[in-house]
């Protein structure tokens, strides 16, 4: 490796889509780069102007535009941009200006096709035919086969560190400290440049070694060492460490031939964790199958709360063994819906049989099999049209009431809107759930829609399930046969809308004004889903779920040729993005909820959410003009 | 710091008579050829010139008691620094390296142990810097250094004009009324360091003393101050020294 070029390629080795390549690639790269200074406001690149490499932004800021002028992108430190021109003609497509004073590598196109014919990654990245979400979401559905798992799923923080000086007194109180069990020892760089890193101060270690709890027994206490003895004295002197792409098998297998029980997990040359044995066993236990029949096992609501944090675990889980969206999806909505059913069950014992045959609704996310860690209770009854409110309606409020408050203790919020069975108007017979949806369906308003959508999501959670299903059948029947409803329904799902992506630690909208923070769900997944529910009613579809519907839509010429697939791949990742935020809002003992922060966002991540948004923008606009408002005399 | 005394490069205006005579006069083959190819003229604009910046690291910074160790350079415009163009060598100084220059530059004993005396690379070094204008931060050390030691080979010396970024920087941050000013009200002036200045274009901070880097940081100044202070059309004959 050229030293000299170190300094380039560590910087480029930090961003997407040269943090996949491999070493070689990589200085490969860095030693082909010119380097160019652009003042705050000078054009990088003019419209239409020949190009023949891409530009990585080493420092400063970029503003992209549009054809037309409209702002298309603003772009920081480790962004590329100017490679689709690359693909296409070599000329200029969007013309790029410095917004601050600009530091740009530009990489020769030779380099640029070289990279595209050694690293898939790197292909998919810049790819404009197969976009990057789509093979982010297939990369993630590979690494979900368990025997490729790689290690760094298992790092769940940074080592705690400290300099070969450090007494092992002062070592002992850190360990203690961050209740960790190891230490990793750090000194100036020396003999094995394989772990010398930067910190981010730029300043450069190499991990010496690492100090472990029974270190502190058998190389400290049991030889007599006092308590200032530097830590560099007392470690072993041969470091055995992981990379963070190996497996979770090799690993182990390392662990078992050493004879060792902690590891260090490097990224290239930086540590990024410690992996213990106990880290390894709890990752093979068990999984949420098990949680949904201890759900059926208890005997009371109060029962049912205490398995609550089994919950959060089993999501976590899910999560961290790299199940997609649509399997947390409906794990969660299985639990959810195991949850409602043997409180029911419960109910029923304690009350007696019902007078009369219900069945209990499923709306929203649970109703679609969306569900996720951060829910509300969305419910109604379905009654026989044998129903005497008179004679049975104290029976079914009190069904109902113990369902709610046995949700609510199960840590789902009361809705808001006062969608539930409680609520006397949706707990209802057949008869008048029937003129519900017709009356909807067939006198719409947007504003009478704004707030029933949701029963747009229904399904069967427990009881004489026919009664829902004749509901589901009467809205695919309708639903395809009323412009006017559906064009109802397209302008609510085109009340909310995507921000343009991220700048730096901002969330940037589309008038170029910045957001600290992002709702995903409101922001959307919410959007996404609304709008492919439109293009399900619309070909009468009985899905409920997303991905279902959007098979559905597939069967019609409803969209053009690979739109579905986009949508699918976008919901995919906008999905899992709320997810793992979820994830780490649990992990650090926070409530879950549906806002993301950019500075938590990683490189990637921050491309992929952007493309997530064009794609949902893109779809909105069709909608728009694929469900327009017929006029009022017809 | 205590500056080289002697040897004080020609008037600035003489720099295409002194080249052009030494083109003629030039004794040793290497040196001739080099001073034949020229150089881009006083009213060359900036933006046309052919360029190269160069650093190099030393053992201190007396030519005639210290010795080179590293020479890192990288050919350039004002339009692109062509890193893929770049030249580095560690050489072995003839006189051996004492510790506290080590700490200072980070080329150790063993690194030089194999490395080439200048002479060895001259021919090399001399194509890669013939007509280009040099580029350097600081000239009093990368001049004389190299006079002294092409001198010390070839029998003749190795003089040429060179863009100085530093005292480039020195003419807005030291000699400005401006700048005169804020001394005698005692502010204390701004550093001129590559890094610093660097740091005032918000060019990005590299890991210096290494001589390549270096090179790479300098030319990047160069644009920078351009960029800021003058136009692609400056005549070089400005900016020269």
């Amino acid at each position: 490796m050229d030293v000299e070029l170190l300094e380039i390629r560590q910087h480029m080795g930090r961003f997407p889509p040269f943090e996949g390549l491999s070493d070689d690639l990589l200085d490969e790269v860095a030693g082909q780069v010119e380097v160019a200074y652009f003042k705050a406001g000078s054009d990088v690149l003019t419209l239409d102007q020949e190009v023949h490499d891409f530009c990585y932004i080493r420092s400063g800021a970029v503003e992209v535009y549009r054809r037309g002028g409209e702002l298309y992108n603003r772009l920081g430190e480790g962004d590329i941009f100017g490679h689709f021109s690359l693909l296409r003609n070599r000329r200029a497509r969007f013309p790029a200006k410095a917004m601050e004073d600009t530091l740009i590598y530009f990489i020769p196109e030779a380099v640029f096709y070289q990279l595209c014919e050694a690293d898939e990654h790197f292909a998919d990245f810049v790819e404009v035919e197969r976009p990057r979400l789509e093979s982010t979401v297939e990369e993630h559905k590979k690494q979900n086969d368990m025997m490729i798992t790689r290690v760094r799923k298992l790092v769940s923080r940074y080592p705690v560190m400290v300099e070969a000086s450090t007494t092992v007194q002062e070592a002992a109180r850190l360990i203690s400290d961050y209740q960790a069990s190891a230490v990793l020892v750090l000194d100036a760089p020396g003999d094995n440049p394989r772990y010398t890193f930067r910190d981010s101060e730029g300043r450069a270690w190499q991990v010496k070694g690492i100090l472990t709890d029974s270190d502190f027994r058998t190389r400290v206490v049991a030889e007599g060492r006092p308590a200032d003895t530097p830590v560099g004295e007392v470690i072993a002197h041969q470091l055995i460490a992981v990379q963070s792409d190996e497996s979770v098998h090799e690993a182990m297998l390392c662990m078992l031939r050493n004879n060792i029980h902690h590891l260090p997990v490097m990224h290239r040359r930086s540590p990024v964790g410690i992996v213990h044995l106990s880290d390894i066993i709890r990752y093979e236990t068990q999984s949420s199958l098990y949680l949904v029949s201890n759900i059926f096992h208890q005997s009371s609501s109060e029962g049912l709360a205490r398995l609550t944090p089994d919950v959060n675990a089993a999501f976590v889980r899910l999560v961290e063994e790299g199940a997609d969206s649509r399997m947390i999806g409906v794990a969660l909505s299985t639990i959810g819906r195991s949850l409602s059913r043997r409180l029911l069950e419960l109910a029923e014992a304690e009350l007696g049989p019902p007078p009369v045959p219900y069945c209990l609704m499923a709306l929203g996310s649970m109703a679609r099999n969306e569900q996720s860690i951060v829910t509300d209770q969305d419910n109604a009854l379905v009654l026989s049209d044998d129903f005497d409110p008179e004679q049975h309606d104290d029976y079914f409020l009190a069904l109902a009431t113990r369902l709610s408050d046995g949700l609510a203790a199960c840590g789902y919020a009361y809705c808001k809107g006062d969608i539930m069975a409680t609520n006397p108007r949706w707990r209802q017979p057949l008869a008048v759930w029937k003129r519900y949806f017709r009356e909807w369906i067939q006198e719409p308003t947007p504003e009478r829609l704004l707030h029933s959508s949701i029963f747009f999501d229904l399904d069967t959670v427990f009881g004489d399930n026919p009664l829902v299903e004749q509901l589901q059948d009467l809205v695919a029947e309708l639903a395809p046969r009323h412009p006017r409803f559906l064009a109802s329904m397209a302008r609510n799902a085109l009340g909310r809308t995507p921000p343009l992506g991220f700048f730096r630690t901002f969330v940037m909208e589309k008038d170029g004004k910045h957001n600290n923070s992002i709702n995903l769900k409101r922001r959307g997944t919410a959007p996404m889903v609304d709008l492919i529910r439109v293009h399900a009613l619309a070909c009468g579809s009985r899905a409920q779920n997303s991905f279902e519907r959007l098979e559905d839509i597939d069967r019609t010429q409803l969209l053009a040729p690979g739109v579905s697939d986009r949508l699918r791949y976008a919901l995919e990742f906008l999905s899992m993005s709320r997810i793992r935020h979820q994830v780490i809002d649990l992990q650090h003992e926070l409530a879950p909820d549906n806002n993301i922060e950019p500075e938590n966002v990683s490189d990637t991540e921050r491309h992929n959410l952007k493309d997530a948004f064009q794609v949902l923008s893109n779809a909105q606009k069709f909608l728009k003009f694929r469900y327009p408002m017929p006029s009022r005399s017809r | 710091m205590r500056l080289p005394r002697g040897r004080r490069p020609p008037a600035v205006p003489g720099w295409p008579e002194y080249l052009a005579k030494r083109a003629t006069l030039a004794q040793d083959p290497l040196l001739a050829r080099f001073f034949a190819t020229g150089m881009p003229g006083p009213e060359t604009p900036i933006g046309e010139a052919p360029m190269v910046a160069l650093d190099m690291e030393t053992t201190g910074l007396d030519e005639r008691r210290h010795a080179i160790v590293s020479i890192g350079l990288v050919p350039f415009t004002l339009g692109r620094i062509h890193l893929a163009e770049r030249r580095y060598w560690v050489l072995r100084p003839p006189r051996p390296l004492n510790a506290q220059s080590v700490t200072f530059h980070h080329i150790t004993h063993s690194d030089i142990a194999g490395a080439p005396d200048l002479n060895e690379i001259l021919e090399e070094l001399l194509a890669a810097i013939a007509g280009r204008l040099m580029v350097v931060h600081y000239r009093h050390i990368e001049r004389p250094f190299l006079e002294a030691a092409v001198k010390a080979r070839r029998g003749e010396g190795l003089m040429c004009p060179v863009i100085d970024t530093m005292s480039l920087e020195a003419r807005w941050h030291r000699q400005s009324l401006l700048a005169r000013f804020k001394r005698w009200i005692g502010r204390p002036p701004a550093s001129i360091r590559l890094y610093d200045s660097r740091a005032r274009y918000g060019l990005p901070v590299y890991s210096g003393h290494h001589a390549l880097i270096d090179a790479l940081a300098t030319a990047e100044l160069l644009q920078a101050q351009v960029a800021t202070h003058f136009t692609p059309e400056t005549p070089v004959g400005e900016l020269w020294s």
